[in-house]
């Protein structure tokens, strides 16, 4: 087991290297920060001076070299922008991101692992395909046009919600007032998750509903509640195990747009402010750990697949 | 031969029958987008009455603030939503299925770079690879495609790749290679018709998420750029408070025809996939 963890943490450090080479390099392309400080009020001086300090004027392979040797040496960088170290800059930022994250994450599963069982058992019947389209319909409405819809009708003509930050300026604080906050945002990405999930659960425990062993629980006349819950669901786990590793990286991508809608102070924020404006190593930051993240959830997932599945050789 | 198995295909297919409706919406959709030059009252980037006038027998779909007719500049922009979705899909799934094909040949080291460098891709966030590649390019139409056509393709490398491998063990291919067939034959001629029924089955779903994130950029202002429409950049005015509440005539209306487009195209696939796959009958 543990040779197996080392293989593939060894393996996922080129994947990891090579996506970082990757990502310095369609940002390079992007577009040079220091397109941004050309104006009237700059001489080319400062400009080459701005370029040395940064060390924009060497070759890009030169840059990322240094960039490497930096993060080896636990330096993300400064922000071009705030000159706040990047570390701290994730680091103020990520636990906003990991609440939505981590809530929506929750509510999603817990409406398409149950969701996905009852339609599987149900098979073919109306209540089946009632469950099939709205998993469709979910995943079928754009986050931020659900987004829209949940401001008019929660904040503008109920005016229950509030529609942005993550605290009320002023009164702001306790956990009742961020919960308040999250509903809207957290359900967006939630739907968003159950919807795509539902079907795939609803399949896998189609798959585990015909296999023998399940007749056999039938036959020696366990009832049908029995056989779905001791037999069938533990069974259905392994699958679903494999969904939520796969959903960090689409999930992380809708908080991108969902933390612009509602104004979260998360890393999606941040984000897309590094993206518009060019900010080399906060971009360079957000890319390397999201790419960790995304790996080791990789990586957890075929752990727990192997504890689970002991007909799988590693 | 073909023929009997085409309407094998059709009567499994028919039997969904709101996968039968949906295509029937879609056709009438896709139709109304190919011939808005010819249906649409105005023109859609030319003011064309009042502004921001509510919906009216003139205006079906009320006007925008400048005046510009909203029935009409949505016609035009799905036709420029569905044009992205359908190029897109066309770029990535061309990308996948050569990558996936030589992938699941030759095996090997070229399997192995392939696909390391297939999770790399597949191990980003989407949406983060779309927007900083967004940046690099002017933002427009085109970008748009190669973009979203260039971040897409590793679903169907992995797709053909594993069904090349199965081909791979089967009679008729081991007999080609023992026959000593030229690989190029082998590969397009005897691997890719067999892969095909999967390969468009998933294809009907990178198109359904080409239009829903090109909707999704066209929104943050990164994609399709005014005055040219698209849904996503008309959904860009409800970001506007007054908009939002006050004119739902304004964003309403496109954020419906983005839900029926990639619903029918979903449930179509869906059905598709049925309807292709015998062991379900």
């Amino acid at each position: 087991m543990w040779k197996y963890i080392l293989k593939k943490l060894l393996l996922a450090i080129p994947v990891l290297l090579g996506i970082t080479v990757i990502d310095y390099a369609i940002m390079s392309l992007a577009g040079s920060p220091l397109d941004m400080l050309v104006g009237p009020r700059i001489t080319e001086g400062a400009i080459a001076a701005r370029a040395a300090k940064w060390g924009l004027n060497q070759p890009i392979w030169v840059q990322y070299w240094n960039w490497l040797v930096e993060v080896l040496h636990g330096n993300l960088g400064y922000s071009y922008k705030s000159y706040q170290p990047v570390a701290e800059l994730i680091g103020s930022h990520v636990g906003p991101t990991l609440l939505l994250m981590g809530v929506s994450m929750a509510l999603g599963l817990l409406i398409a692992v149950p969701a996905g069982i009852y339609s599987a058992v149900h098979r073919y019947q109306k209540r089946d395909y009632a469950v099939v389209s709205a998993s469709f319909l979910f995943s079928s409405i754009p986050g931020f046009f659900l987004a829209l819809l949940m401001i008019y009708l929660f904040t503008v003509v109920l005016g229950w919600l509030p529609s942005s930050g993550m605290i009320t300026p002023g009164v702001g604080g306790g956990a009742l007032d961020v919960a308040r906050h999250l509903v809207m945002p957290a359900l967006v990405l939630a739907l968003g998750v159950a919807g795509g999930n539902i079907r795939y659960i609803r399949s896998s425990v189609l798959e585990i509903l015909e296999m023998d062993y399940l007749r056999t629980a039938t036959a020696k006349g366990l009832g049908r509640g029995l056989v779905i819950r001791r037999h069938a669901f533990r069974n259905a786990l392994l699958p679903i195990v494999t969904v939520i590793g796969m959903q960090i990286p689409t999930l992380f991508g809708g908080a991108v747009i969902v933390e612009q809608l509602f104004s979260w102070p998360g890393l999606g924020l941040i984000t897309m402010t590094a993206v518009t404006g060019r900010d080399y190593p906060v971009i360079m930051g957000v890319c390397l750990l999201s790419a960790v993240v995304v790996l080791a959830s990789n990586l957890l997932t075929d752990i727990l697949y192997a504890l689970v599945d002991p007909t799988i050789k590693y | 031969m073909k023929n009997t198995k085409a309407r094998a295909v059709w009567q499994r297919f028919r039997r969904h029958r709101m996968a039968v409706v949906c295509l029937v919406i879609l056709a009438a959709l896709i139709a109304l987008a190919l011939l808005a030059p010819l249906i649409a009252p105005y023109s859609p980037t030319k003011p064309a009455g009042k502004f921001s006038q509510p919906p009216s027998a003139e205006h079906i779909l009320g006007t925008d603030k400048i005046g510009r007719d909203m029935f009409s500049r949505i016609l035009y922009a799905m036709r420029v939503s569905l044009l992205v979705g359908f190029l897109a899909t066309v770029v990535s799934t061309a990308i996948g299925v050569v990558l996936g094909l030589v992938s699941g040949y030759f095996g090997g080291v070229a399997d192995r770079l392939l696909m390391s460098f297939t999770d790399m891709v597949m191990s980003f966030p989407y949406i983060l690879l779309v927007l900083v590649a967004a940046a690099i390019f002017q933002p427009g139409m085109w970008s748009i495609i190669l973009i979203l056509g260039f971040v897409d393709w590793p679903g169907v490398a992995r797709l053909v790749r594993g069904n090349v491998l199965s081909l791979r063990e089967t009679n008729f291919i081991k007999s080609d290679i023992t026959a000593g067939m030229l690989r190029r034959y082998i590969l397009f001629s005897e691997i890719l018709p067999n892969t095909v029924a999967p390969v468009l089955v998933y294809a009907t779903s990178v198109f359904a998420l080409s239009i829903l994130d090109e909707a999704a950029l066209s929104f943050l202002g990164m994609g399709v750029q005014a005055p040219t429409p698209s849904l996503g950049n008309i959904l860009n005015g409800a970001e506007s408070l007054s908009v939002l509440t006050g004119k739902p005539w304004l964003w309403v209306p496109a954020g419906a025809v983005i839900i029926l487009l990639v619903v029918c195209i979903n449930f179509v696939g869906d059905a598709l996939r049925d309807a292709f796959d015998p062991r379900n009958t």
